[in-house]
């Protein structure tokens, strides 16, 4: 599929123009981020210069109100234990269904598949109340809901590449003495890792940006994710400190492009993998 | 059939399984039936539920607000995939052909669906709100004017990543297919329209479905865009889900009985969805 196009040179141009254009909206919010707040909503496309200039006190504003630092403590807590756990048990949950196939693993199996299909608003009064009452309510309670909510999709992936696994290899392990749990720790979790560092890859995304599974499962006045903290900059009726907030967008914004850029080969192939779905 | 190895690997059920249960439970089977019997049902909390019948679900049907973000949403759904589709498609056609720095184009096209629901609506607050100043009005002055600009944010955020289904899709066509249609003299629409599409099938099964979904559930974008404003005409039908239940007082067995309905629809979109494209689907 790399045969030639025409004007390659003038596509070139073409793209170079739609890219820039398509980063402007993320460039618009880091020139606004040093503009004093009452500039922003009147004078959104203005270079801050002069009296408009205001250095980093958005920044220091935002982080004050929004206490942005204990949100992105608690959003890196909640994401990396919630993906670690997920990884590791649903990939167990996913070799026993494969490997036992009786009617416990099959009723099992199609649990996990209408899990993808329904959506969150279905459950989301009653799993709040629910982790309400069970006490997970705090960040490292989180983890559990998000491998009940979020098991499906891994679920899947999984039982995908391990049913390609052959079974062989297990088998002449056993012969030889290994115990289950050597089994699947030393032959088959290697062979699954491609299929590991995607599923890693989309529920990272998606823990990472999560916003009214955390909202209303989470105790409000102890922990907020960065999701969370910027929502409630809006407040209830007022005004919003625009200044602020554009500081909080960019605080937001970069670790997750250092991410990107640091992880793109991943990520990039992450989603391709994880298109099975569907 | 179980096999020696399955007999042994079933003891260990315990280890293996039960976690992932046991959470399933917890978090989606428990709230999943809980929620199905609430939604028959007047409450304020899960513990003071009152049998009611079917009267929530003539509640929610008779609520014109309702009816009105089902509509929004269903055009916004509609508008959304075959403009996210087209273009993603055409970028990646473009991308897989050649094209100098076609691996940056990519990352960038990419990176906003990195961004939360959250975060992009308010990166595009700020880039709406300012464009419209010149005709001194808001994002929040009409319903109109929130659809369009949350198509904006849609496209922006999906576009990106199902161009990199695309190119996936693109690269693993089959060349000599194409060639040969060349050689036989085809011109390049008909390649694009005979060969190219119904090959690509299976990715435009994936993408179709997962732009209608996502556009069907989205909330945080919303939330933060316009918050269904001025006075809900800007409201998808998650956002209205969530406000009747948070909103109003007494109202939580509508709101649960209006997401079942919510339920209903994705899922009779899911299988639907399967079903047609799968039977479309070619093989070279």
């Amino acid at each position: 599929m790399s045969d030639k196009i025409k004007h390659p040179g003038l596509w070139g141009v073409f793209f170079t123009v739609v890219s820039l254009a398509w980063i402007f909206p993320i460039v618009l919010v880091v020139i606004n981020s040093f503009k004093a707040k009452a500039y922003i909503s009147r004078n959104a496309f203005s270079i801050p210069t002069g009296k408009q200039f205001v250095g980093f006190e958005n920044y220091t504003r935002g982080i004050e109100r929004t206490n942005l630092i204990a949100s992105f403590g608690w959003t890196v807590v909640v994401t990396v234990g919630a993906v670690a756990l997920i990884l590791l048990c649903t990939s167990m949950c996913a070799w026993w269904i494969v490997r036992v196939d009786n009617w416990v693993a099959r009723t099992l199996y199609v649990l996990f598949l209408f899990n993808m299909i329904v959506p969150f608003q279905m459950v989301m009064f009653t799993l709040s109340k629910l982790a309400d009452m069970l006490s997970l309510n705090t960040p490292w309670g989180l983890w559990f809901v998000y491998l009940g909510f979020g098991a499906g999709l891994a679920v899947f992936i999984f039982t995908g590449v391990i049913k390609g696994i052959p079974q062989e290899l297990e088998e002449s392990a056993m012969i030889d003495g290994a115990s289950v749990p050597r089994i699947f720790f030393r032959i088959v979790l290697p062979i699954m890792k491609p299929a590991i560092v995607s599923v890693a890859i989309l529920e990272t995304m998606w823990i990472w940006n999560d916003f009214l599974l955390p909202y209303l499962t989470l105790d409000m006045r102890k922990y907020k994710t960065m999701s969370i903290a910027i929502q409630y900059l809006k407040g209830g009726y007022g005004s919003v400190d625009m200044g602020a907030m554009m500081g909080c967008l960019v605080l937001a914004i970069v670790p997750i492009i250092i991410f990107y850029l640091i992880c793109q080969k991943y990520i990039i192939s992450g989603v391709m993998a994880g298109a099975v779905k569907g | 059939m179980i096999t020696m190895a399955g007999k042994t690997i079933r003891k260990w059920w315990a280890l293996f399984a039960l976690p992932t249960f046991a959470s399933f439970l917890i978090g989606f089977i428990a709230p999943f039936v809980m929620g199905i019997y609430l939604s028959f049902c007047r409450f304020s909390t899960v513990t003071d539920a009152k049998f009611v019948g079917l009267q929530n679900y003539t509640a929610a049907i008779a609520d014109r607000e309702f009816w009105r973000s089902l509509v929004y949403t269903v055009a916004f759904t509609l508008v959304t995939v075959v403009v996210v589709n087209i273009v993603a498609f055409a970028i990646a056609y473009m991308l897989t052909k050649a094209v100098k720095g076609a691996n940056i184009f990519r990352s960038v096209f990419f990176m906003p669906n990195l961004i939360g629901g959250i975060i992009l609506g308010y990166i595009w607050l700020l880039l709406l709100n300012g464009v419209l100043a010149h005709w001194s009005r808001s994002i929040t002055y009409s319903g109109t004017y929130g659809f369009w600009g949350m198509v904006m944010l849609y496209c922006w955020q999906q576009i990106g990543y199902m161009m990199i289904i695309y190119i996936a899709g693109l690269q693993a066509l089959p060349g000599d297919v194409i060639e040969a249609a060349a050689v036989d003299g085809a011109s390049s629409r008909q390649t694009m329209f005979r060969i190219t599409i119904p090959l690509m099938m299976p990715s435009i099964t994936v993408c179709t479905f997962l732009t209608m979904t996502n556009g069907f559930k989205m909330f945080d974008q919303n939330l933060a865009l316009t918050n269904g404003a001025p006075s809900n005409t800007s409201e998808l039908l998650a956002l209205n889900i969530y406000r009747t239940f948070y909103g109003r007082a007494g109202f939580e067995g509508v709101g649960q009985a209006k997401a079942v309905i919510f339920f209903l629809i994705v899922a009779v979109i899911a299988i639907v969805q399967n079903r047609l494209s799968t039977s479309r689907e070619v093989t070279a």
